[in-house]
């Protein structure tokens, strides 16, 4: 097997001096493909990932970017190595306008961002006819389009989406899935953390099941759908 | 003609007045309101920002008079402003990285930081008045009156009189110019774009590589020029007296928190409130009641509240605004 695009590798630690959330915990994605996080409330699935963007401190373990060694890197500079993270909540700037919210994700680049800007616009069409409209006026899924958007100005080789689909209705978040294939098509990895596991688990290359901070189960998506243990434990049967 | 008269009289003694005074206000609350929303406390020492940045420009002001330096009918001062601005803004910056930094790492509590911009206030108005004294001073020259009273009533042949000082002429005017030039900052740069966004969400703005420790040199930077300006505006307009900034930091937060905190465009509007509300209340009424209402003779002056009642009522203001609408008018963050 090639060595995966991204990988955090037997994770473990926890926010400040508090006690160790991940235990061994390792989670990965390869180049242009979908993994997803799920397992039950307090598993440590956001956290997973927030390790995985350099936002807690690793007492043990690596995170590897195409090969290098990021395990000290700040999440700025990990943003400015390709990265790009959508927070569950928090993640538009309200009071800016839509087009504002992308210029803003594209803060660290120098060139012309129109030709970016207009790929957003592609996928999210909504987004173009409410690019003038304060982004904290717009509907839940909506808000999350914008988001995402934000997140792809920086033109990421790796989009890290903490539950997307919190709060939005079940069309919306057919919708939200197909969209994120499509990103994902483009050459995109796409790492992302799941209460809908059943849905997500469809969409995924590769799904981890996480329990009290440590891999519980790690397969396809497919096949973590069609484990009966999983879907006995995790997937309500 | 008796409706024009009191339409002069109010025109004379309520709306010009007030007009200026409301614009150095709404200059002096857009200081506190930037500040508010990028380092997300209270700055106590802003009306002694205002009053160390009126001082420098007063110094460079008598250096350019000395000089014999002149702007014709336009006070000397607009030329001082630059220099005084510069001035104030080091001052900020160096207490900047003196003592809020520090606070700012150790992740302090907004009211520590308001504890600690006190301190900052009392050492600024300490550093001014050693400096320039606690005496009044005067520092304008040029054209005193751009109309004057007599030259209203003979062009009109009305009874009352407007007099406009050509200081608060130039008030409302460097105000307008100032307040364009600040929005057109903040809505159409990057780097005012960046400031909107840090104060919006700052978690959000780090992950967008949005550098925290320059948005907050640019604020600092701005800060002093707006309190440069408000200062010496005030100062030009008022006559220059050190402990007078204290006193104006009352009516400038009634002002920044009846607009909103954190709202540029409520700062504005806030500070024409009070200006307004300031002005309307402590004014004697019996002149322009006398032109509109002749035969009611009132007994006293038809004035609501002693002038030297005004800082009550910004206070009041100030009371009703945070038990009904804690977020003023401009929806900004609650106190």
């Amino acid at each position: 097997m090639s060595l995966p695009f991204l990988i955090g590798e037997q994770m473990t630690g926890g926010y400040g001096r508090g006690a160790d959330i991940l235990h061994v915990c390792t989670i990965a994605v390869d180049e242009g493909q979908i993994a997803v996080i799920v397992g039950p409330n307090g598993a440590g699935k956001s956290t997973a990932m927030k390790a995985v963007f350099g936002m807690l401190n690793l007492r043990e373990g690596s995170v590897r970017l195409d090969g290098e060694d990021i395990t000290h890197l700040s999440p700025q500079d990990r943003v400015a190595k390709g990265m790009a993270f959508v927070p569950q909540t928090s993640n538009i700037f309200t009071s800016m306008t839509v087009e504002e919210n992308l210029e803003m994700g594209a803060f660290l680049r120098r060139d012309d961002i129109r030709g970016t800007m207009a790929q957003v616009y592609d996928l999210f069409p909504i987004l173009k006819e409410k690019r003038r409209q304060a982004a904290g006026e717009l509907s839940g899924g909506q808000r999350q389009q914008v988001a995402v958007g934000r997140a792809l100005m920086t033109r990421p080789r790796v989009l890290m989406l903490d539950e997307p689909t919190a709060g939005v209705s079940p069309i919306v978040m057919d919708e939200l899935f197909d969209r994120i294939i499509e990103v994902a098509r483009s050459g995109i990895s796409i790492l992302m953390v799941e209460q809908n596991a059943r849905q997500a688990l469809a969409i995924a290359d590769k799904g981890y099941v996480l329990v009290q901070g440590a891999n519980a189960f790690t397969d396809t998506g497919k096949a973590l759908l069609a484990d009966p243990e999983v879907r006995q434990s995790f997937l309500g049967g | 003609m008796d409706l024009l008269n009191a339409l002069v009289a109010l025109l004379n003694f309520v709306i010009v007045p007030a007009v200026a005074y409301g614009s150095q206000l709404a200059l002096g609350a857009l200081g506190v309101t930037l500040i508010y929303g990028i380092l997300r406390f209270s700055n106590f020492a802003h009306g002694d920002t205002m009053a160390f940045g009126a001082m420098a420009t007063i110094l460079v002001t008598w250096w350019l008079q000395g000089l014999g330096v002149s702007l014709g009918p336009l006070p000397t001062a607009l030329l001082a402003l630059p220099f005084g601005i510069a001035f104030t803004a080091l001052l900020v910056l160096v207490t900047d990285r003196l003592v809020y930094r520090f606070y700012r790492e150790q992740k302090a509590a907004p009211v520590i930081l308001v504890i600690v911009s006190m301190g900052v206030m009392f050492i600024t108005n300490g550093l001014v008045r050693f400096i320039i004294g606690v005496d009044d001073q005067q520092f304008d020259d040029g054209a005193r009156f751009l109309i004057s009273a007599r030259d209203f009533k003979e062009m009109t042949g009305l009874q009352e009189g407007l007099a406009v000082k050509s200081t608060a002429m130039l008030t409302v005017v460097v105000a307008i110019i100032v307040v364009v030039a600040l929005f057109w900052f903040l809505n159409r740069t990057r780097t005012g774009k960046s400031m909107r966004a840090f104060s919006d969400n700052e978690d959000l703005a780090l992950l967008s590589g949005i550098d925290p420790e320059r948005v907050v040199r640019i604020t600092w930077i701005i800060v002093a020029a707006l309190a440069t300006i408000a200062g010496a505006l005030y100062g030009l307009d008022k006559g220059f007296k050190p402990f007078t900034y204290f006193q104006l930091l009352l009516p400038i937060f009634a002002a920044a928190i009846v607009g909103g905190l954190g709202s540029p465009l409520g700062a504005i509007a806030g500070g024409f409130v009070i200006a307004f509300s300031e002005v309307t209340i402590t004014y004697a009424w019996k002149k322009v009641v006398g032109y509109v209402v002749p035969w009611w003779e009132p007994e006293g002056l038809v004035q609501l509240l002693s002038t030297d009642y005004k800082f009550a009522v910004s206070f009041a203001i100030l009371v009703i605004v945070l038990l009904f609408r804690p977020t003023g008018l401009f929806k900004g963050k609650s106190v």
